[in-house]
């Protein structure tokens, strides 16, 4: 534990700290363009220097030098001053005067940090040097003459995506960046875009599309997977402009996937913004609230209650699972569902049985990891960088059971009868079961076999369950699940094959294949126009998770508040408020009259969804039905990770990546089979 | 400052392999290395790849060589890119390498610079109509002590001057090259003479 003095006040820092670290502890700020402090440090851009005593009579680079006993430190001295204003002249020497025509502009490193050290005027008389602009796919939009060759994007492509794509090639002045002319294949590459202190890397979408003091900043929570990456919903009127992470150490870190960052142009595709109602010639035409609640409110009156079937979609908060089931528990029926892709995780099951227990920050004390049929990459990219994260350390081992993606850390090939071997030994291991195992037919033996073999004891819970759907968790905590003669959502297509169940209420479910329900009066509640809105004869406008206050249970069980960052458009309404206006067309108004009071109402039945941003353990004890497991191998709930939802599916950007980066994979594979 | 020149698809070829006996020197290569370090021997890969190549390194050679020693591709442009001894585009038979950092500038290297565009009638980076020479500025060759030096193919000539690099240059043309070493009097970097 060194202890120095910064500027004259005394800081003690853990060992193995650097002098940029034990600056910081002192609450003060070392101007940086290279350092981060999740990437590896570099120390090439030299604007963190400082005067150090004792040690040689010249500025040291505060981010490459360990914290010492009894160094004084001094950043505000004349030698330091003098140094890092000829640090930024010279990193000025080759950088473009193009602020004015600059994406980054406004929210710079460069930029704001000129403001403190750069001269008025320059001094450089010889020729700037120009560098051709390089491809780096449909997100990542490249100005590289802008760029001061921090190397933090090679860096963090490298170390934290786990897809070495980027580098620097050259030398000296002629450094350039490149991709060689190829996109980046990465789940995460948006983040490059964050951690360019200059404009060389910037959001190709956004581009030329708004000022940051143009924008309505907004705290959010993203729905695109189960993580439930903390967000910041940047908008300038009507309109959500971009997304951008948040910190939270225990969710994403810093980071998000680039479908939660992009997916978002989406949202101004295909909106359902008025009530529709299919008329007699079989065609949607648009009407008006009252029209539609009436249409649907003389329909359920009319169908018997064990007729009438509820499916929640993946993106749904809590709050509407919460009014739909007060409403249709209400009449009767019970016939609810939030698992639209059958998943095997039935009433009663505790809540240790179907949250990753020990949170996503977890695997970071575990030892090694059983994947059972999950694909972190794809299905919470955010996630598997922490995998990779853990791997990085040393000590660690993952097994996959199931035919997976390439993850970014090596994996070994396991089966459900080498699994316990597998584990043998290790102390902490962490075992993970994929949504995608769980939907299958045997998903309540594949349950049972992983709860067998997982470590549970006092200190650990290494049973974990990784879902691809945001709603889901909170749909289990609410019990959004069929009552005890009701039909789960495979007994629902049945239901409707054999005439049993006449109406289908949808709630933003778009996982679902329109034969399934073809027949059967259909109304779907949602934002966007797609599986779900095509075979509706109702549609009831709803606003998507931009839109409305809601609350997100994450894979790990950690309950999330998201924030309206703009108006529903048109017609839409927050969902929870369609079922209470439902109610009162229907005779039988449910007792909330605003979200704050629904709120009081759903927590008093379900405390966890009030413990805002709590992790903690699930309550343990028997799920899963033990039973022949099939030997057709596992896959992944998520098979296109640009596109798993009605938002990611309407988005042009993604289809861009689709085009870009699967496409790509499907001529490979092709070529190979040929 | 130029950027990085690689040669254009119509001259690369389709596909490399080391011969026999270079795949045998690369293994030996490799094997100087620790287990699991075998990235350390990008380098002489590199530069064996190169000789196997008539002087330059083509695509298929870096991903040949990115393959060998388990390592991204990218990684091994990083190096070959870098390193002013690696060409990835054909150039001369011969190459010249003047070296113009601070210690041979101030030895005279602009008089050496002088003499090889004067004899060889090509500027920087460029190659001799016929193919026999091309001429390269590098930095610092590690030789100050016998500063101005250049590098011709794998040997170094130093204690020039604009003169004897001309006369240099001229007993290459005529496929004489003289013993490389000290241009002047000196023996090695022994004390020059009063």
């Amino acid at each position: 534990m060194p202890k120095l003095t910064v500027d004259g006040v005394e800081v003690e820092v853990p060992a193995g700290a650097t002098v940029l670290q034990a600056i910081e502890a002192t609450g003060k700020e070392v101007p940086r363009f290279c350092y981060h402090d999740r990437l590896s440090i570099a120390g090439n851009c030299r604007m963190c220097l400082v005067e150090i005593k004792p040690g040689p009579p010249k500025p040291a680079a505060s981010c490459a030098m360990p914290a010492g006993e009894n160094m004084e430190v001094f950043t505000n001295s004349p030698m330091v001053e003098h140094a890092r204003k000829g640090v930024m002249e010279m990193l000025l020497i080759n950088h473009p005067l193009d602020c004015p025509i600059c994406d980054q502009g406004g929210e710079c490193d460069l930029q704001d940090q000129a403001m403190s050290y750069g001269g008025g005027e320059s001094r450089y008389e010889e020729m700037k040097r120009a560098v051709p602009d390089k491809y780096m796919g449909p997100l990542v939009k490249t100005i590289m003459t802008r760029c001061i060759h921090c190397t933090r994007c090679v860096r963090f492509i490298d170390e934290i995506a786990g897809v070495p794509a980027i580098g620097a090639l050259g030398r000296g002045g002629a450094t350039e960046i490149s991709t060689l002319e190829a996109g980046i294949d990465s789940e995460l590459s948006g983040n490059i875009i964050d951690l360019c202190p200059v404009g060389a890397l910037t959001s190709r979408p956004y581009e030329f599309v708004a000022r940051p003091w143009e924008l309505t900043k907004t705290e959010s929570i993203d729905v695109m997977d189960a993580v439930g990456s903390n967000i910041r919903v940047d908008a300038r009127g009507p309109e959500v402009l971009r997304v951008l992470p948040r910190l939270n150490e225990d969710v994403n870190e810093e980071w998000i996937s680039d479908k939660t960052r992009f997916a978002i142009d989406g949202l101004k595709r295909q909106r359902l913004d008025t009530p529709y109602v299919r008329g007699a010639d079989g065609r949607l035409k648009p009407t008006s609230w009252q029209a539609a609640l009436n249409v649907v409110a003389e329909k359920l009156k009319a169908t018997s209650p064990e007729k009438v079937a509820v499916i929640a979609g993946d993106q749904v908060d809590a709050e509407a699972m919460f009014a739909a089931k007060s409403l249709f528990e209400g009449m009767g029926v019970q016939s609810i569902d939030c698992r639209q892709d059958g998943m095997k995780i039935v009433p009663g099951t505790p809540r240790g049985g179907y949250i990753l227990n020990e949170g996503l920050l977890g695997i970071e004390s575990a030892d090694r990891l059983l994947l059972i049929g999950a694909d972190p990459r794809r299905e919470a990219a955010v996630f598997g960088a922490r995998i990779r994260k853990r791997w990085l350390q040393g000590g660690f081992k993952v097994g996959v059971i199931g035919k997976i993606g390439e993850q970014t850390y090596p994996t070994d090939t396991v089966t459900m009868d080498t699994a316990a071997d597998f584990l043998a030994g290790a102390s902490n291991s962490m075992v993970i079961v994929g949504a995608g195992a769980l939907a299958r037919v045997d998903g309540a033996a594949v349950l049972a076999h992983a709860r067998s073999i997982a470590t549970v004891n006092d200190e650990w819970c290494g049973f974990g369950v990784l879902h691809t759907a945001a709603s889901r968790v909170a749909g289990l905590d609410l019990s959004f699940l069929p009552g005890p003669s009701g039909r789960d959502v495979n007994g629902i297509f049945e239901g409707v094959k054999s005439g049993d169940v006449e109406t289908v209420f949808l709630l933003g479910a778009d996982e679902i294949d329109p034969q399934d329900v073809k027949g059967a009066f259909v109304i779907y509640q949602g934002a966007v126009g797609d599986v779900g809105a095509g075979m509706a004869d109702v549609i009831l406008p709803g606003a998507a998770y931009t839109e409305k206050d809601g609350t997100y249970v994450n894979t790990e069980g950690r309950a999330q508040r998201a924030f309206r960052a703009v108006f529903p458009p048109g017609e839409a309404r927050e969902d929870w408020s369609i079922f209470r206006a439902l109610s009162e067309v229907m005779g039988a108004k449910l007792p909330f009259d605003d979200l704050a009071n629904l709120r009081v109402q759903m927590i008093e039945k379900v405390p966890v969804l009030g413990a805002i941003d709590e992790q903690n353990r699930g309550e343990w004890g028997d799920f899963g039905q033990t039973g022949p497991i099939s030997d057709e191998p596992f896959i992944s709930a998520v098979q296109n990770f640009y596109m798993t939802c009605a938002v990611s599916r309407a988005s042009p950007t993604m289809a861009k990546c689709v085009q870009e980066f699967l496409a790509v994979t499907n001529k490979e594979q092709d070529k190979a089979h040929a | 400052m130029s950027g990085i020149e690689i040669a254009p698809d119509h001259l690369q070829p389709s596909s490399f392999a080391f011969t026999e006996e270079n795949l045998a020197k690369a293994k030996s290569t490799i094997a100087k290395y620790p287990e699991r370090k075998q990235q350390s021997a990008v380098m002489p890969l590199l530069d064996l790849a190169q000789r196997q190549n008539g002087g330059w390194v083509p695509r298929a050679a870096i991903e040949y060589i990115a393959d060998m020693l388990e390592m991204p591709s990218i990684r091994v442009w990083e190096v070959a890119t870098f390193y002013t001894m690696y060409f990835l585009a054909p150039k001369g038979k011969t190459k010249v390498h003047v070296c113009t950092t601070t210690p041979c500038w101030l030895r005279g290297s602009d008089d050496v610079v002088k003499a090889c565009k004067e004899s060889l009638g090509i500027g920087m980076g460029e190659t001799t109509s016929d193919g026999a020479f091309s001429l390269h500025e590098v930095e610092c060759a590690g030789a100050c002590v016998n500063a101005p030096v250049v590098q011709i193919n794998d040997d170094y000539y130093e204690d020039l001057n604009y003169e004897s690099t001309k006369r240099l240059l001229e007993a290459f043309k005529a496929g004489e090259p003289p013993k490389p070493g000290p241009l002047s009097e000196r023996r090695g970097s022994e004390p020059a003479k009063a």
